[in-house]
């Protein structure tokens, strides 16, 4: 019914929209950006952010700030939005939601294994995990020791388990396999997502589509960057490369070759929405690619809130606030380290 | 125009005047000074810092401090409530405590607390910790002992075939009593005990059952007590389970497991003596611990209550404090940094308060040198202020929250006190209901001081009603004269629910009434069920709102002349006023209103307004209700024709006039007055230019002009809807007592009766109490706003907000 959105989306999804549209106008502006980033210590920050919805989250910390406490709290206003909108939703924004979350249960995932594989305590992991990608049987994850393990102990249970059945090898884990069981399943994710988003249909499906093309194309990037110079063949790095985006099919043929940083920019400047961002890093900078990326997406984040009747928002939204609590994360960071010539680097204004 | 010179000044319709003030203050006595400024609440300061951000400014660090310490004094809220104290303040010994004194005490008494407390954490850690070993040695070792017990039997609940799990059961107790002589060295069947959440213990199950592919044994028992959960402070439901199973690599497994679901492990001896003797060591150290746990409690209570006697008063100071640093922050430091400069507004009858006030700051602080306090010009328009007391208070709202009156402009709300329940009124008039709504009004008062009275007793916190009843409570006043002008207008109209009553003497038309005299207040009640009641009713009630309606109208008009007599605009009383009060067709139409009951003619006024228009010069006939009416009507047609284009064009054009006469042979002198303007500083006192559009002004006339032309058939359509509600009401409380009430009556049921009776009484509530009222209050809410503030209010102001510190305080407590 792809324009007919209007007579029957409100319905079930009208409170919800209204109250991530209400969200959206909360985040920080550019004015508060420039504000944050004169402070002179995190009591200063504090003392902003006590004056935008954070307030509350903030107010009651004792004084000797942490920038983690900071980012902590900022994470937790998020969760506990996410947590309201999933309890108020009805199908099929439900699912769309849960969606959402399962690149963090990915991340997650990944973050305890590797941490196990280095021995670390499983409960000091369970605290930097996303709180978004959490689900009951985490912390079982330590006791496995391979991929086979792994599914059949603890992620049978979870959504990700089907993403699992292209990743499943006896082998024993190390870095390399972690990092390729990542990818593998991110790709199926995405895939997986996108599929979903097509089956809703109208503007969710066209925005949506945008979207995850872009964070495909990115993690496509990535990957290829990523693992030059490292023992992926190239048969298996076209392998982690999401089947659809933009790229899809020619862009992965030739980023599977590349064999230095300038042979992807040459790829990638065929396609014109990635050129600017390749144009705008100088030759030699890829650190500055992943800022561009971000700069980029959130450009195309906020793009998704000028239409209505569509989930994407949703998306968009959880996305803008993540990429917010990296802004302050940054911002934080400078100013208890004395790094104020900095602070402008990383931050990606949304407003 | 004389007479109107001569009139007293109108004070009440006027907002306070106010004056722009400048206080230098020596920094030593500026803290001090707010304070008393704060206790005073008359002055409203200006921020000068705006392009500050918060951290930026002067007492920024105070500030800091201040929060810090609501902070603290927040987590002693919390905590005396968690320990279930009832803070109970003591007259202070010390009257005055140091800002400086109170946060060093603050932190000595928080860093107490937070010791106190990870003591108690431990003690009670250790507590949960011998608890549920306790319960684990009580269930396990039951389950032990019971499967000893059973080998006995085993053989026959073998044959009888009983659960698998018991089966099981059997089988590893065997097996674990032939491993008894050796100890667990080898790899055999063991087991691990421990106590688990009941909610967990499900997929704790399942997860060992697929960790170890089923190679293992579980069972459990839930605990008969339940567990404290030392981070909520919630009881928990636990679960004891025991697992056997075979194998070094799988009690790796299920160690981890144990580990992640937060199960506590705790070793049971296999021996029955041995068990026995671990039981009584634990319930030793258990009760021992109680003590200590007890003990510790008591003097963290007693802590608590010692802190929470001073709460209320250090949570006053801090607030306080953080306001006057708040404000303090929205002043400038002067070029030496010796005095701090604040602008702000005030009113001129404050003046000799504030004074003393400062002047009490200089003297209390031993300031050298006085507060400087002097008077300024200002560009912008001053704030509103009017006093309000808590009757007029309510109606005050009501207006306000149309528009906050400009600056001197005439204010609506002081007719409003009237006019607003009297409206209402109309609306509503029966006086059944209004004897609800007066009854609920004290009803609300009642409660309200029932609350005060439980506040002066406890003096807690200060109380709270519900948002709905803090809003009822706060038009209490509104709801008082909407009932009693309602009782009167239910009087008039001789309704109770939809009854009608003989009070005031006997009826005029009652058969074999030798002479007649009419009813002596209100409808006769003869007209109640009468074939011609609806249609006496309907023209008597149409035409009372037409009343009004010019009524309030052209008290609006005449309002709007005041004002532009106060402001000295004389363009606007003559080109504006002059022709809106003269063209008045609708005046004509209340005056024959008027002139027909009087007299008791039979003329059709639809008649004369209509042929007034379409045949002026017709002769009336048996229409005519006076002498020279013809002649006025036509004299009314020609004055209403007139005042249009009088209205529309004349005031653009004279403005126009003015503005080139203002700027001639000066084109340049624009330019140079405007590089000023940006170079200047914004808070200069220079007047601005505004720029002349004069096709601006001249739409915006012509919309006016249109508007109130429009608007006067308009307007006074708008008005029968108070006969149209009042209408609908009485209808209603008709249908509701004829229909269900009588109806009900009619049987000869107690049953029935009384539900009709409850039927009855619930829609009387809700349809006739609830939804009419608010009904009615909107619609002489919309009479007000738009009849009658259209006509002359501009409400463009701002208020005046002053910097106090019962204001200050009122804000917390709201969030």
């Amino acid at each position: 019914m792809y324009g007919f959105e209007a007579m029957t989306f409100n319905i079930h999804g009208g409170y919800l929209e209204a109250i991530v549209r209400g969200h959206r106008s909360s985040l920080l502006t550019a004015a508060d950006y420039n504000n944050l980033c004169q402070c002179e210590s995190l009591d200063d920050i504090k003392m902003h952010l006590s004056a935008t919805e954070y307030g509350p989250y903030l107010q009651n910390e004792p004084s000797p700030l942490h920038t983690t406490t900071i980012v902590e709290k900022c994470t937790l206003k998020l969760v506990d939005e996410y947590k309201h909108m999933l309890c108020q939703a009805t199908e099929p924004l439900s699912t769309f939601l849960e969606y959402i979350t399962y690149g963090h249960m990915i991340d997650n995932v990944v973050l305890i294994v590797t941490g196990t594989l280095h021995e670390r305590d499983v409960h000091e992991l369970l605290d930097k995990c996303h709180p978004l990608g959490m689900f009951d049987s985490i912390a079982t994850l330590a006791v496995a020791t391979n991929m086979r393990e792994l599914y059949r102990l603890v992620l049978v249970d979870t959504p990700l388990a089907p993403y699992f059945s292209e990743c499943i090898t006896s082998e024993d884990l190390d870095d390399m396999n972690i990092e390729i069981m990542r990818n593998t399943l991110y790709k199926a994710y995405l895939e997986d997502f996108n599929r979903f988003c097509q089956t809703l249909g109208g503007a969710t499906a066209e925005i949506m589509s945008d979207l995850l093309a872009f964070e495909a194309d990115r993690r496509a990037v990535n990957i290829t960057i990523n693992s030059i110079g490292t023992e992926l063949t190239r048969d298996d790095r076209r392998k982690l490369y999401s089947n659809f985006g933009l790229l899809y099919p020619y862009g992965h043929e030739e980023l599977a070759i590349c064999e230095d940083i300038e042979q992807v920019r040459g790829v990638m400047e065929k396609y014109p929405p990635y050129q600017s961002i390749f144009a705008k890093v100088s030759y030699g900078e890829s650190q500055l690619l992943d800022n561009a990326f971000y700069v980029e997406e959130v450009k195309r984040l906020c793009l998704a809130f000028e239409q209505q009747f569509h989930y994407a928002v949703f998306f968009a939204y959880i996305r803008l606030r993540e990429q917010e609590i990296r802004n302050l994360m940054w911002i934080s960071e400078c100013v208890a380290q004395n790094q104020k010539s900095r602070v402008h680097d990383s931050v990606v204004f949304i407003f | 125009m004389r007479i109107f010179d001569k009139l007293p000044p109108m004070d009440h319709l006027r907002s306070e005047k106010m004056i722009f003030v400048q206080l230098i203050m020596p920094v030593e006595s500026a803290h001090r000074a707010i304070t008393y400024l704060g206790d005073l609440g008359l002055l409203q300061f200006k921020d000068l810092n705006k392009d500050k951000s918060p951290f930026q400014r002067t007492f920024a660090n105070q500030v800091k401090r201040c929060g810090e310490m609501s902070r603290k004094l927040n987590f002693f809220k919390d905590q005396i409530s968690k320990a279930g104290l009832l803070s109970t303040p003591r007259p202070a010994l010390r009257s005055d405590v140091d800002l400086e004194e109170l946060e060093v005490q603050l932190a000595d008494h928080e860093s107490e607390l937070l010791e106190m407390n990870a003591n108690s954490e431990k003690l009670r850690q250790s507590y949960n910790e011998l608890f549920e070993f306790k319960l684990v040695l009580l269930k396990a070792g039951g389950f032990l002992v019971s499967a000893q017990n059973q080998t006995s039997t085993h053989e026959r609940e073998m044959e009888e075939n009983l659960y698998t799990a018991e089966d099981y059961g059997d089988r590893a107790s065997l097996l674990e009593q032939e491993m008894q002589p050796e100890p667990s060295s080898k790899a055999g069947l063991r087991f691990i005990s421990g106590i688990i959440c009941k909610s967990k213990s499900l997929k704790f199950e399942r997860m060992l059952f697929r960790a170890t592919r089923g190679n293992m044994f579980f069972h459990q028992a839930p605990a008969e007590e339940h567990v404290m959960d030392p981070v909520t402070g919630e009881m928990v439901e636990k679960t004891v389970f025991v697992v056997y199973f075979s194998g070094e690599q799988a009690k790796s497994k299920i160690v981890k497991i144990c580990a992640a679901f937060g199960a506590n492990c705790y070793p049971v001896p296999e021996d029955i003596s041995k068990q026995r003797q671990m039981t009584s060591e634990v319930l030793t150290r258990l009760s021992e611990l109680e003590a200590t746990l007890d003990a510790g409690i008591r003097h963290r209570n007693k802590g608590l209550s010692s802190i929470g006697s001073h709460l209320s008063k250090w949570t006053l100071l801090v607030r306080k404090e953080k306001a006057v640093y708040d404000t303090l922050n929205m002043l400038n430091f002067d070029v030496t940094k010796k005095c701090l400069v604040g602008e702000g507004w005030c009113p001129i009858f404050a003046k000799p308060q504030i004074q003393e006030a400062l002047q009490h700051a200089t003297i209390d602080s031993n300031s050298q040198v006085g507060i400087i306090f002097h008077v300024m010009n200002a560009v912008e328009s001053p704030p509103t202020y009017f006093k309000t007391n808590r009757f007029t208070h309510a109606f005050q709202e009501i207006v306000d929250a149309y528009g906050v009156a400009r600056y001197q402009e005439a204010n609506p709300g002081v007719y409003t006190v009237i006019t607003f329940p009297f409206l209402f009124a109309v609306m509503f008039g029966d006086w059944a209901t209004a004897f609800a709504c007066y009854w609920d009004h004290w009803c609300l008062y009642c409660e309200r001081i029932d609350l005060d009275l439980r506040y002066i007793s406890s003096a807690l916190t200060l109380p709270r009603l519900g948002s709905f009843m803090e809003m009822a409570f706060g038009g209490r006043y509104v709801l008082l004269l909407m009932s009693l002008f309602s009782i009167y207008c239910g009087l008039i109209y001789n309704e109770f629910f939809s009854r009608s009553f003989q009070i005031f003497g006997s009826s005029a038309y009652k058969c074999r009434e030798p002479n007649l005299r009419p009813y002596r207040f209100g409808v006769d009640p003869r007209w109640r069920g009468s074939r011609t009641e609806l249609p006496f009713l309907n023209s008597l009630k149409m035409k009372m709102s037409i009343l009004f309606g010019v009524t309030q109208m052209n008290l609006g008009i005449i309002l709007s002349f005041f004002n532009a007599k106060f402001f000295g605009t004389s363009l606007d009383i003559w080109y504006q006023f002059t022709p809106q009060i003269i063209n008045s067709l609708f005046g004509y139409l209340a005056l024959l209103i008027v002139v027909k009951w009087c007299s008791g003619s039979q003329a059709d006024l639809y008649h004369v307004m209509i042929y007034m228009f379409l045949s002026p010069t017709d002769d009336l006939k048996e229409n005519q209700l006076f002498w020279g009416q013809r002649t006025l009507q036509i004299l009314l047609l020609l004055v209403a024709i007139i005042a249009i284009p009088w209205m529309l064009f004349p005031k653009p054009f004279i403005l126009r006039k003015l503005n080139t006469e203002r700027f001639q042979g000066r084109t340049y002198g624009i330019l140079v007055t405007s590089e000023i303007d940006l170079d200047s500083e914004p808070d200069s006192a220079r007047p601005h230019v505004e720029d002349f559009n004069f096709s601006e002004v001249f739409v915006h006339q012509m919309i006016h002009s249109i508007e109130f032309i429009l608007g006067a058939v308009s307007n006074t359509a708008s008005y029968l809807r108070l006969w149209a509600l009042s209408l609908a009401h009485s209808e209603l409380s008709t249908v509701f007592f004829e229909k269900v009430l009588l109806l009900a009556w009619g049987y000869d049921n107690a049953i029935i009766r009384l539900l009709g009776l409850a039927v009855f009484a619930f829609a009387t509530t809700f349809v006739l109490l609830m939804m009419e009222t608010l009904s009615a209050l909107l619609h002489s809410l919309r009479l007000h706003w738009v009849e009658f503030q259209g006509k002359f209010y501009y409400g463009d102001g701002y208020k005046f907000r002053p910097f106090s510190f019962a204001a200050a305080l009122a804000d917390v407590d709201d969030d």
